[in-house]
């Protein structure tokens, strides 16, 4: 039904229990299985940051189990160049290419046919991928043709002693984590969200090895077709993930009208603006604004949260950032346990002379000369 | 034309609390909703049949009380509500459950025809991983279209839909054959509030109920913990963080001072923060 979200018998030891895969015994033709593989996002010629992220992540794990770090990179025949030098550099020990006219565009089927093939060739034992759409809609589709487990949106990846994969992911709408283990199927698979790990270093001028694999996509044998592509205009989307300024509301703004405080700051910072999933849900802000379990995780510089009482699922979307500034009536109000500045007062009233403040520094600043 | 909704019996997460002192979480009383992205599946679902005439079974797999969201269905105008309930299906993480569903709609296939479109919900608000409609369409080899954000055309004759897709940076719009799965996004429509017939039907009908051997599921060692791949092997709260927020004196002081102290710690802790949204505005 899900990664075992609600049932008592999840938040109990799994211990003790009598089923064959709580004990790891995996089977003879498993054992083969190498590696960790990161599937790099690649969509009309970009890569998902995400991808970079994973690759980040996928670099410990297979330090740790002493194995290659692959990028799997999937795309138009020509069009993958620039994805594999940037796997390098963010870390990658070799490449897996598939190049295809099928797979110019994302679609699940040959994306599907590709992926579950490379693995079945070279047999990984660890398959990373990004909980995007793109990353969910796959992810799913190659764990039930494979027949193993899949952990979603894991905000911490590590392996244990005997080299299982130890996915860890929140559970209960996020009130609480739990650890997954994926013990007698391979590859152990996981997605991971964008911005719940750093970005890597990237070391220009590295290379190493590329396999090239050819896989058979005939167009006619693909239903789904592209009719066309509509980008989204560049204002008024949010990209709350990768702001480096966030200020967020919560029901301590009180009402609708208030809400503009939030988005009045947020502009004088060039700011992305958000708020907790009470705000969706009463309506107030759109839900490509929701920060947290259920809404978007961010990592911001500087994260500005007014009103908001930093519940669970609030806090896991947010404690990437480096500096969390939270406004509150209340004192007792969760968010002061992990925000790091903290303003007992009522945020209606500090946001707009915050708005005000920043709006005469940066106006002067604007104004004297550029000494440098 | 025969559609099949797939639902969830989810506990409403919003109001699930952790206990301040004991860090467990408070189950008692939690009530239990349809989870919200299934919702937007079924309003599409029954959106169709009105547009092209047929039937909606809607189906879900859970505990014998999960049969009080398939009656809210039937409120909502769905024609005929499954329930798959069986202490075998314990536990199943999405693996396992996309297993015993696919079976589930097989059967449902046999009894009322075969479905010309399946619906999902986006995810679960409980389990948040979006992965038991693709799970499903998998397994009964159907072609997913999952976050659609608008059923464009629907051709029956044809067999084709035409569907506007979520994509990373902008809209992906598929055309693809029937019959095939999809998942909505939120958002795009509102639940109808169902008409009085509705509401009595709903209260009167009988909810179909299948144990696994009904269902004809054929292999019980794949449903369940048993079948599961994946195992949790502990369940624990996050670690607070050590220290408190440093908070900033507020007594006696006007909004303006407090604003100027913010100001103050906010370039202590990030210096060169400012100069960065400073260069931002100018447009560097």
């Amino acid at each position: 039904m899900n990664q075992k979200a609600p049932p008592a018998k999840a938040a109990a030891p799994a211990a003790g229990n009598s089923r064959a895969n709580t004990k790891k015994e995996l089977p003879e033709h498993l054992k083969s299985y190498k590696h960790v593989w990161v599937l790099i996002e690649l969509e009309r010629g970009v890569v998902h940051p995400v991808s970079w992220e994973l690759m980040g992540e996928g670099r410990k794990l297979a330090d740790k189990l002493k194995v290659d770090l692959a990028a799997v990179i999937l795309g138009a025949p020509g069009g993958t160049e620039d994805a594999i030098k940037d796997s390098f550099g963010y870390g990658a020990d070799l490449c897996y290419v598939v190049e295809n006219p099928a797979l110019t565009d994302y679609r699940n089927e040959p994306y599907t046919t590709a992926m579950t093939e490379l693995v079945n060739k070279y047999q990984p034992e660890i398959l990373l991928m990004g909980a995007t759409n793109l990353g969910r809609d796959l992810a799913g589709s190659v764990a039930t043709t494979l027949l193993t487990g899949l952990t979603a949106d894991c905000t911490e990846l590590d392996v244990d002693a005997d080299g299982s994969l130890a996915a860890t992911r929140p559970t209960f709408g996020g009130s609480l984590l739990c650890t997954i283990y994926t013990l007698n199927y391979r590859p152990q698979m996981a997605t991971m969200r964008p911005r719940v790990a750093p970005m890597p270093v990237y070391q220009a001028g590295k290379t190493g090895r590329i396999i090239r694999h050819e896989v058979a996509l005939p167009e006619e044998s693909i239903i789904t077709k592209v009719l066309s592509f509509l980008p989204d205009s560049a204002t008024g989307k949010a990209n709350l993930p990768y702001a480096d300024v966030v200020v967020a509301g919560g029901l301590g703004m009180q009402n609708a009208e208030n809400y503009q405080l939030v988005r009045d700051l947020a502009e004088v910072l060039g700011a992305e603006w958000g708020g907790s999933r009470p705000l969706v849900q009463k309506g107030w802000i759109p839900s490509d604004r929701q920060i947290g379990q259920t809404g978007k995780t961010i990592r911001p510089r500087l994260y500005i949260a007014a009103g908001i009482s930093g519940a669970i699922q609030h806090r896991v979307g947010v404690e990437g950032a480096d500096l969390i500034v939270a406004i509150n009536t209340d004192p007792n109000a969760p968010i002061f346990d992990f925000a790091h500045v903290g303003i007992v007062a009522d945020a209606t009233k500090i946001l707009p002379a915050l708005t005000e403040a920043f709006r005469k520094r940066l106006a002067l600043a604007a104004a004297r000369p550029a000494a440098e | 034309m025969h559609i099949v909704v797939c639902i969830k019996q989810v506990p409403d997460s919003a109001q699930i609390r952790v206990h301040p002192v004991t860090n467990t979480i408070m189950r008692q009383g939690v009530p239990t909703i349809i989870n919200p992205y299934d919702l937007f599946s079924l309003e599409e679902a029954l959106r169709l049949r009105d547009r092209f005439g047929g039937e909606v079974t809607v189906v879900t797999m859970g505990p014998p009380m999960a049969d009080a969201s398939l009656r809210k269905c039937l409120t909502y105008g769905a024609d005929r509500a499954v329930l798959l309930t069986d202490r075998f299906f314990a536990g199943s993480d999405t693996l396992a459950t996309s297993y015993a569903l696919s079976y589930l709609i097989k059967k449902v296939a046999q009894e009322w025809g075969e479905p010309d479109i399946i619906f999902c919900g986006k995810q679960t608000i409980d389990g948040d991983t979006a992965q038991v409609g693709p799970g499903i369409a998998k397994r009964l080899n159907l072609l997913q279209l999952t976050y659609v954000a608008k059923i464009d055309e629907f051709d029956l004759a044809a067999r084709e839909i035409v569907i506007h897709r979520r994509a990373e940076g902008g809209i992906q719009i598929l055309k693809t054959k029937l019959p095939c799965l999809v998942t909505m996004l939120e958002g795009t429509n509102d639940m109808r509030r169902g008409s009085i017939e509705d509401a009595l039907r709903g209260a009167r009908s009988e909810i179909v109920t299948w144990n696994a051997a009904e269902a004809g599921i054929p292999d019980l060692a794949l449903c369940g913990l048993k079948g599961s791949p994946t195992i949790v092997k502990k369940v624990f709260a996050p670690s607070p963080r050590a220290e408190k927020a440093f908070q900033i004196e507020v007594q006696g002081k006007t909004p303006a001072e407090i604003s100027d102290a913010v100001i103050g710690e906010i370039n202590q802790r990030q210096p060169g923060l400012e100069q960065d949204i400073q260069k931002m505005a100018a447009g560097f």
